[in-house]
């Protein structure tokens, strides 16, 4: 076995920690997120170890302690971390029962809770003194699973959010603690700010008026000041620059006319477009993350080691990124993960650490803690890429694709901290004489690609081609959102798909079917079909559609069936999905991945779509974003495909794009019209009629 | 220009010179450190931060401090004396949430409606459940679990 995650952390001790009398240490690099992944490490770790799973406790990311796990990122945790700390605790059990079977004088060891029993004695992880400074072996057997892993065992962190215990980084509190409010410039494009900072350092409570550049904030004694300041602030402040002039509604030819970097993913043949192929252009706007919980930071600076509290997705490149916008050094920058509301990618979790952090400079000695307002978190936050996408391709006479073609264009779908040329965080990018936020990239396509991601149908074609086209200046600030391209490019190849099946009159199921012979492909797709009732008649004004995907062609398989009702509006009536994301360590946390996968994608292919004009992001409140509402959400029905032989596929992102898919088929398949741009509202629905 | 506002807080006398147009969320969690009332929006769009107003559910974030001179207030933290609410159980034993950021706001809401269905003998039906958290917004796509959940506890 293998993980990433094990080979930059080679060290049991990194992972592991006995120290504390019967409890064991888990290091995580990998940071919960809402996802359930701290429950799952533990179900790893103790059926590994043979202990209970209340033994162990979960030490969240820090650059101070823990492993270096770059991102959580990409449904990646339970292959990387899992597959580390799987390693690590089978090397330790070993190590450990071999100094039991020492001190005890036998062989005859039997392990029950942590504890070795002989005939002649017992003694525990927590006795022996054993050395794990040693270099954990990939190539381990492992020890035969209790059953821990496999069992749907309860989140270890719900139970304190339900009865709303302090769980989240914005509920911490210490002494002496300030409270940093950031007034964001009224445009896009503004460069300074005036402000009267004398008339607001006489308030009561007001600590600093911090103007540098177009970063502007207050500082206070209480939160409650902070805000009543920071909103008389903003109403006093005085912007110059230039606002950029485009809008949402211009970006599809923004994005196809704009200079790009092109990047040959697949190098089949070219299809001619105008000859027998069957083309069709598809497009989806800029979305937004739109968690719950804006974003939040706390920072304490002592004089020399800046500490940040962020719920980033990885501590370690957001400390590389901090240490080069703030000018300190790398190693006098300490991070730590504290949990913040539910993280569906690059949000902006990450800048409000930034504040934090920069405010902190100016109050040694005083911790500082910044919220972001609902209207920032929805409208200078990082947005999931708008996206256009054109497809060709050819068939025979049975129906079978012959030529497939893909050209995408868009932001590249990754601006995370350290990873570009300067610091990609939204204040640095504020302050005078700093640079702007250089365009985002894409990951390379063995990582998954980003505008390619599941560019390349997972079907049996003899020739296809895909070209990324990405874009090198962005009409709004773009980055990872989950399943980055998969979403948008699912949803064509599967909508271009179905048009092919139609065309041959063969029913869309068996269409995917015949090009299909991946035999864990045709069951994710066999096995919905049967869940759904596939074939069997829909009431009227209702369709019915399949979407399919393996996800990155890499990982879990997914196939999801819509049944939609579309009278004055289209509206989701039910959700089938079938996935195998190979061996499952707790299905009851797969099912939750899957199906609040699926309804967030079902949100954003419906009804998500961020609106700008002259600089100013105008969807910026609940009413102007609005996202899936309780009645608006149908029952879903998911059926997981266990895997125990296989390797573990994560299961976070895999029903984005089938999702999406699905319902877009489902949609043509009731009234007959096929919608193409994201999000199918009625106002896109009544667009498409005349195509 | 402050003032001084009295409002009873899970059975306790609270204070606080503020400026009377301050939200009631941020005395709950700035000032008496009741962070269990979330913020999400700071306009009673998302449901986030509900609580009880004499009994009555309340977006917290945008019912200024002089509306509730005086008052009862119930946070998620004094919702029940004795354990968690019966509402509470139910989620916990339906694993609904998945940040669980919104789910402070949705047991004040459902709670409220649960006491009501159980003294009347009258449970909830899904469409009931649905209807009464329209205005409470989840991203995590944990809204079928969290509906199972308060029928279940609806039906006593």
């Amino acid at each position: 076995m293998s993980s990433p995650s094990l080979s930059a952390n080679p060290l049991l001790s990194t992972w592991l920690d006995f120290a504390t009398p019967g409890r064991v240490t888990a290091h995580m690099g990998k940071s919960e997120l809402g996802q359930g992944v701290d429950t799952v490490m533990v179900q790893v770790v103790a059926d590994t170890l043979g202990v209970d799973v209340a033994r162990i406790d979960i030490q969240a990311p820090d650059t101070a302690t823990g492993p270096d796990e770059n991102f959580t990122a990409g449904s990646l945790s339970v292959p990387h971390s899992g597959t580390a700390l799987l390693l690590a605790a089978a090397n330790a059990r070993q190590l450990f029962l071999a100094a039991a079977q020492r001190h005890l004088g036998s062989t005859d060891v039997t392990l029950e809770d942590g504890t070795f029993h002989s005939p002649s004695g017992s003694t525990t992880y927590w006795d022996l003194d054993v050395d794990t400074d040693v270099t954990v072996d990939p190539e381990i057997p492992l020890p035969p699973s209790s059953g821990t892993i496999g069992s749907s065992y309860a989140r270890i962190d719900l139970e304190a959010k339900i009865t709303g215990q302090p769980s989240y980084l914005s509920d911490v509190r210490l002494p002496n603690m300030a409270y940093g409010r950031v007034i964001r410039p009224a445009f896009r494009g503004a460069i300074g700010v005036n402000v009267d900072r004398e008339e607001f350092l006489q308030r009561a409570s007001v600590v600093d008026v911090v103007v540098d550049g177009a970063f502007l904030a207050v500082i206070a004694d209480t939160e409650i000041v902070a805000i009543k300041t920071a909103i008389d602030v903003a109403d006093s402040a005085q912007w110059s620059g230039e606002p950029s002039d485009l809008t949402d509604d211009e970006v599809s030819g923004f994005l196809t006319t704009v200079e790009t970097d092109d990047t040959l993913l697949a190098e089949g043949e070219s299809v001619n477009p105008n000859g027998d192929a069957h083309s069709a252009r598809y497009s989806r706007s800029f979305i937004a993350h739109a968690s719950i919980g804006p974003a939040t930071a706390m920072a304490h600076f002592d004089g020399t080691v800046l500490e940040v509290w962020s719920h980033t997705q990885g501590v370690y490149p957001l400390r590389r990124d901090l240490a080069r916008a703030l000018d300190i050094d790398e190693h006098n920058v300490r991070v730590r993960h504290f949990q913040g509301a539910g993280c569906y990618g690059h949000n902006p979790a990450d800048d409000a650490a930034f504040d934090a952090a920069y405010l902190s400079l100016r109050v040694p000695n005083r911790p500082v803690h910044v919220t972001w307002t609902r209207e920032d978190e929805l409208s200078w936050g990082p947005f999931g890429p708008a996206m256009v996408v054109s497809i060709s391709a050819t068939t025979d006479d049975t129906g079978q694709i012959t030529t497939w073609s893909w050209d995408g264009f868009g932001n590249g779908h990754s601006s995370r901290p350290s990873t570009l040329p300067t610091p990609s965080l939204l204040g640095y990018s504020h302050l005078a004489d700093r640079p702007a936020i250089p365009p985002s990239g894409d990951p390379p396509l063995a990582a998954g690609a980003g505008t390619g991601r599941n560019s390349i149908p997972g079907y049996d074609i003899p020739s296809v081609r895909a070209v990324a086209h990405r874009a090198l200046e962005m009409p709004m600030r773009a980055s990872a959102m989950r399943s980055l391209g998969a979403h948008m490019n699912v949803f064509a190849i599967e909508s271009h798909l179905d048009d092919l099946a139609e065309k041959h009159g063969i029913d869309p199921v068996e269409y995917r079917l015949h090009h299909l012979s991946d035999h864990r492909a045709r069951a994710v797709i066999e096995t919905v079909a049967a869940q759904s009732g596939w074939g069997t008649p829909v009431a009227e004004d209702r369709g019915r559609g399949i979407g399919y995907a393996r996800y990155k062609g890499l990982g879990a398989w997914c196939a999801v069936v819509a049944e939609v009702e579309a009278i004055e509006e289209v509206r989701v009536t039910g959700l089938w999905i079938a996935v195998d994301c190979g061996r499952v360590i707790n299905p009851d946390g797969v099912e939750n991945q899957i199906e609040g996968g699926a309804l967030q994608s079902l949100s954003w292919t419906l009804k998500e779509r961020v609106r700008f004009s002259n600089g100013v992001v105008t969807s910026d409140t609940w009413e102007d974003y609005p996202i899936l509402t309780f009645s608006e959400v149908p029952p879903v029905y998911t059926t997981i495909i266990d895997r125990p032989d296989e390797k573990w596929l994560g299961a976070g992102e895999a029903s984005m794009g089938p999702t999406a898919a699905a319902i877009g088929n489902a949609i043509a398949s009731a009234l007959g019209i096929r919608v193409r741009d994201l999000p199918i509202t009625s106002d896109a629905i009544v667009a498409a009629m005349g195509d | 220009m402050s003032q001084t506002f009295t409002v009873v807080v899970n059975g306790e006398q609270r204070s606080i010179d503020a400026d009377p147009s301050t939200a009631l969320l941020w005395a709950l969690r700035d000032a008496w450190g009741l962070t269990g009332t979330r913020f999400g929006c700071g306009a009673g769009s998302c449901g986030a931060c509900t609580v009880w107003v004499d009994g009555v559910p309340t977006h917290s974030c945008d019912t200024p401090l002089w509306s509730v001179d005086g008052k009862n207030v119930t946070t998620v933290e004094g919702l029940s004396e004795q354990g968690p609410h019966p509402v509470q159980e139910a989620l916990i034993k339906h694993q609904a949430g998945q940040c669980g950021y919104c789910l402070s706001g949705i047991v004040m809401r459902s709670a409220a409606a649960v006491d009501q269905a159980r003294a009347a003998g009258n449970p909830m039906g899904e469409d009931d459940v649905r209807q009464c958290l329209d205005g409470h917004l989840c991203r995590c796509g944990a809204h079928n679990r969290i509906v199972r959940a308060i029928v279940e506890a609806s039906e006593g």
